[in-house]
């Protein structure tokens, strides 16, 4: 392998600073600065059952009690469970803050303790879908308002005083009038068996006196482990007779293996033996492809002796799929009608009637998760017992398919959760722990299967390749009339279920069916498109190609009739009302529309607000442009200006990014602050770099060199982040996911202001280079 | 039998002379702080420093560096409180953390070589660590911050 071409490529002992002399652009010297602003404090109500949200209707639903979730040692220290799973977004830390909160916990005596898969015990714990706070603020609440009430009526019976007396105050309850105090320590065995108070009678914590929520000034729990090297991720685990694995999986997604000859990989030192893995016929959900393992002393080893595997495969009926011949597929579906998911008005008629019409049709090709951290999972199976240890967002899915895959009952499996080196949706999905269970059952050891990072692009459930084809429709005074938006992707269901050809509900609720903009004639069209490989969830789903092909639409409109940007994206979202497309059971992102309309108040605000912040209109230097877009996804609203800059080789650089998120009540602003930050890159290197294509049946990108990702040098120099205050009692909403959606079309809009070229297809690699 | 210095600690070596370094860190030392993230020198996660340089110990063999004393996240400093360990805590630089022992131990790097790095020199030593979370902006603040004093 030839890599010295790859200036980012360092040899071992290649000097650190050599990293090859990249052409500074004088406009952009300065520092990288990273402002956040808050803009007011948050409401939260004491009556926490005003709304209601969709945690209920989630798999084994929520739990509410104390006693699972939190615990108090004699020596005061409180130890509170996390049941979700921690991939950067600061989760760990954030929910058993609240509980921490209301139970008047001082956060420097709350030790954090991550729960295993179980969800007849936790709830619900599918770190996915930006739920975690959605779902869990007013059950962490209630948890810890619940133990602060069993804390107090411990201390009124010990003192003989009514218990409305009593109040905890900082890990300690305090009886006022006589001055007396007892620490939470003290407590703990008598609160122990106090009854666990009912959920109605709670009185939770007035806001004014929050310490944590809202304020953002404690950091993530694992931050000194991070930066000291002893937080445990996924790899991390080691277990005493430990082997290591690695797998050679078949090259095409359904392809399977014909032979194999362990012989070289065999003579590799440290490498101990050479074993089939089960595979199951694609489509089979989660279910592991099958392969070769090579099992060694060490990951090296294992590595090694793979190279040195000969293996034969048959790649199967998806060893055709090209990913230009299937790009012209989507192009030719998109221009014919398909499926009618939306009707509203008659937007056949409008369009033939208008006075004009704009056209876009809208690329983006499969794109991989490629998470920091590879998938790896270590499995401990002993007879009908399974203990596996990994960085899985679902873990009680995880349980539940190992407890399948092995055919053992679901009681006899542990499932423990590691640190995450980032999730973004590829470890919601088990195939590596099922791997190491099905490994350590026939080695009769525990074993830990290591994905390299070429496993991890050749193997992921991909985000989906979609053409999204948009036709607007004008009349003489530039108004929209008509609008008809084609979706064409192959769909997650294939996974699932073999020849799911059409978007399921979830996924035409992100961006197609729920289009805000206030237009008399409007169609939504599904065509069909099948799948070729495995397709999965990415980071914010069909919101990308959909926020990516609309709000590029909003600014080819303002082109076409020479109006504003942010003014014609304001006309189309309309009057402030509540959209209510003429849509058969449209999904909400899971809640209930009473709760989370779609709010084109909302929607404006945070146009209005990045505006006003972002300095909208502001005059720019020669090759530099500016770009807008809106996006509401995971019932949050989400608007982005981007700056770029074009240099005469068509060489792009984003001096600045502002984006307004409006994600109703909130917890921890720092962390929302972050996860923006992240958002604007990972919709950098989407749009700047991202593709993931095949060629007979085989996905072309082998690691970072030709899957590449956005750097330091290239990130935003400034990324500026307002998050708008919560109305009283406003329901929180996603904040993971939904600032990625309008990044790549405010680029978009931006390169256009800044060119006059306008870009349909991402990646966009080399076509701003003359 | 290869002999290695780790965080002020003899160890040896007598199986493949060409065990990628990082390998023999993460499970054959139990040194797991230094992360696999590419293996191919281009994300920067298993950055380690060797004498006074910054390598990426995922292409370098454990015979490359026999005789050599290799300093890993967890021997940085005794107490995690590096100039740049107090830094990142201070600018809340991790979102999931896998990159970050990777980043920590170039800018450390980076410092001993040039103690007030400019704020393109920062970029553009670090450019060989991707934090696929997009901790860059704090990232540069960071490393800023702790060239001036935390
Ligand atoms: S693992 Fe060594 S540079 Fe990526
Ligand atoms: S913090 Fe997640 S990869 Fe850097």
């Amino acid at each position: 392998m030839n890599f010295i071409d790859n200036p980012r490529k360092l040899r071992g002992f290649e000097k650190h600073t050599r990293v090859e002399k990249i052409s500074r652009r004088s406009i952009l010297r300065g520092i990288g600065i990273t402002g956040g602003f808050v803009l007011a404090a948050p409401v939260m109500s004491r009556q926490a059952f005003a709304y209601e949200t969709g945690a209920g209707k989630m798999p084994h639903g929520v739990v509410v009690d104390p006693r699972i979730f939190v615990a108090v040692a004699p020596d005061g220290t409180v130890t509170i469970l996390a049941h979700r799973s921690e991939m950067g977004t600061g989760v760990r830390t954030s929910l058993p803050l609240i509980v921490a909160e209301e139970m008047e916990a001082d956060w420097s005596k709350v030790k954090v303790q991550q729960a295993h898969g179980d969800e007849v015990k936790f709830g619900n714990q599918d770190t996915d879908g930006s739920r975690s706070t959605r779902h869990y603020l007013i059950p962490m609440r209630q948890i810890g308002a619940s133990a602060r009430t069993m804390l107090e009526q411990a201390a009124a019976k010990r003192w003989g005083v009514p218990a409305t007396e009593v109040k905890a105050v900082n890990h300690e309850v305090v009886h006022g009038a006589s001055g007396r105090k007892l620490g939470f320590g003290e407590l703990a065995a008598d609160a122990a068996k106090e009854s666990v108070p009912s959920i109605e009678g709670l009185k939770l914590k007035d806001p004014k006196d929050f310490r944590y929520l809202t304020k953002g000034q404690i950091g993530i729990v694992d931050l000194h482990d991070i930066t000291t090297g002893k937080a445990g991720y996924g790899a991390d685990v080691r277990l005493p007779g430990m082997k290591y694995a690695v797998i050679a999986r078949p090259p095409v997604t359904g392809g399977k293996l014909v032979s194999f000859d362990p012989a070289e990989a065999m003579k590799v030192s440290g490498v101990e033996k050479v074993m089939q893995v089960r595979g199951w016929p694609w489509p089979s959900k989660f279910q592991p492809l099958g392969g070769v393992a090579v099992i060694a002393r060490n990951t090296g080893a294992a590595i090694k002796g793979r190279d040195a595997l000969k293996l034969v495969w048959d790649d199967g009926a998806n060893g055709k799929y090209d990913s230009v011949a299937y790009r012209k597929e989507l192009e030719e579906a998109s221009r014919k009608p398909g499926l009618v998911v939306r009707a509203e008005g008659d937007a056949d008629a409008a369009l033939k009637s208008a006075d004009k019409v704009v056209i876009g049709e809208y690329y983006l090709p499969h794109l991989a998760h490629a998470s920091m951290e590879p998938p790896v999972a270590i499995a401990d199976v002993k007879g009908d017992k399974a203990e596996i240890w990994a960085p899985v967002q679902s873990p009680g899915g995880t349980r539940e398919d190992v407890a399948k895959t092995l055919g053992i009952p679901e009681g006899n499996v542990t499932v423990n959760v590691t640190l995450l080196g980032g999730g973004f949706g590829r470890k919601s999905k088990c195939d590596f722990a099922l791997e190491a269970a099905l490994l350590s059952k026939e080695l009769g050891a525990p074993v830990k299967v290591q994905w390299t990072r070429e496993d991890d692009l050749h193997h992921d459930f991909l985000h989906t390749v979609s053409v999204e084809r948009i036709e607007a429709g004008l009349d003489k005074s530039g108004k929209v009339v008509a609008w008809r938006h084609r979706s064409v992707a192959p769909t997650i269901a294939s996974t699932f279920a073999a020849g799911a050809n059409h978007a399921a509900a979830f996924e035409l609720g992100m961006g197609l069916v729920d289009m805000p903009f206030e237009i008399a004639n409007i169609s939504c069209e599904n065509p069909e498109a099948a799948a070729f490989t495995r397709i999965g969830w990415f980071r914010s789903v069909s919101n990308i190609p959909r926020a990516f092909a609309v709000q590029s639409m909003v600014g080819e409109i303002a082109n076409a009739t020479g109006r504003d940007q942010k003014e014609t994206l304001l006309a189309l979202i309309g009057s402030p009302r509540i959209v209510k497309p003429a849509v058969k059971d449209m999904w909400n992102y899971g809640e209930p529309f009473d709760s989370y309309p779609i709010d084109t108040a909302r929607l404006r605000k945070v146009v209005e607000l990045v505006a006003e912040k972002g300095e909208w209109g502001r005059s720019v230097p020669k090759g530099h442009g500016l770009g807008i877009a809106v996006h509401r996804s995971f019932v949050s609203y989400i608007a982005t200006i981007v700056e770029v800059a074009i240099d005469d080789k068509g060489k792009l650089t984003v001096p600045r990014v502002d984006t307004a998120i409006d994600c109703g009540t909130y917890v921890n602003p720092e962390r929302i602050q972050s996860q923006i930050e992240g958002a604007a890159i990972m919709g950098l290197s989407l749009a700047k770099y991202g593709e993931i294509s095949f060629k007979e049946g085989k996905v072309v990108q082998k690691n970072f060199d030709d899957f590449q990702v956005i750097r330091i040098d290239e990130s935003p120099l400034i990324t500026n982040v307002y998050i708008v205050p919560p109305g009283p009692d406003t329901p929180p909403s996603g904040v993971g996911e939904p600032g990625v959606p309008p990044f790549a079309p405010a680029l978009m809009n931006a390169i256009f202001a800044a060119t006059g070229k306008r870009i349909r297809a991402l990646p966009i690699g080399k076509q701003l280079e003359a | 039998m290869i002999k290695v210095k780790i965080n002020g600690q003899e160890q040896s070596w007598g199986g493949d002379p060409d065990l990628p370094l990082l390998w023999f860190l993460r499970d054959e030392a139990g040194l797991t702080g230094t992360k696999f993230g590419c293996g191919q020198a281009l994300c920067g996660a298993c950055t380690v420093i060797v004498d006074k340089e910054a390598v990426r110990s995922c292409i370098t063999s454990i015979n490359d560096v026999a005789g050599r004393e290799i300093t890993t996240i967890e021997g940085l400093h005794p107490t995690g409180d590096h100039a740049v360990q107090k830094a990142w805590r201070q600018v809340n630089v991790p979102q999931c953390g896998f990159c970050q022992a990777g980043q920590i131990m170039q800018a450390a790097a980076l410092l001993m070589d040039n103690p007030k790095p400019s704020h393109d020199q920062i970029r553009e030593a670090m450019s060989g660590n991707i934090c696929r979370c997009g901790c860059y902006q704090r990232i540069e603040n960071a490393v800023h911050l702790a060239s001036t004093g935390v």
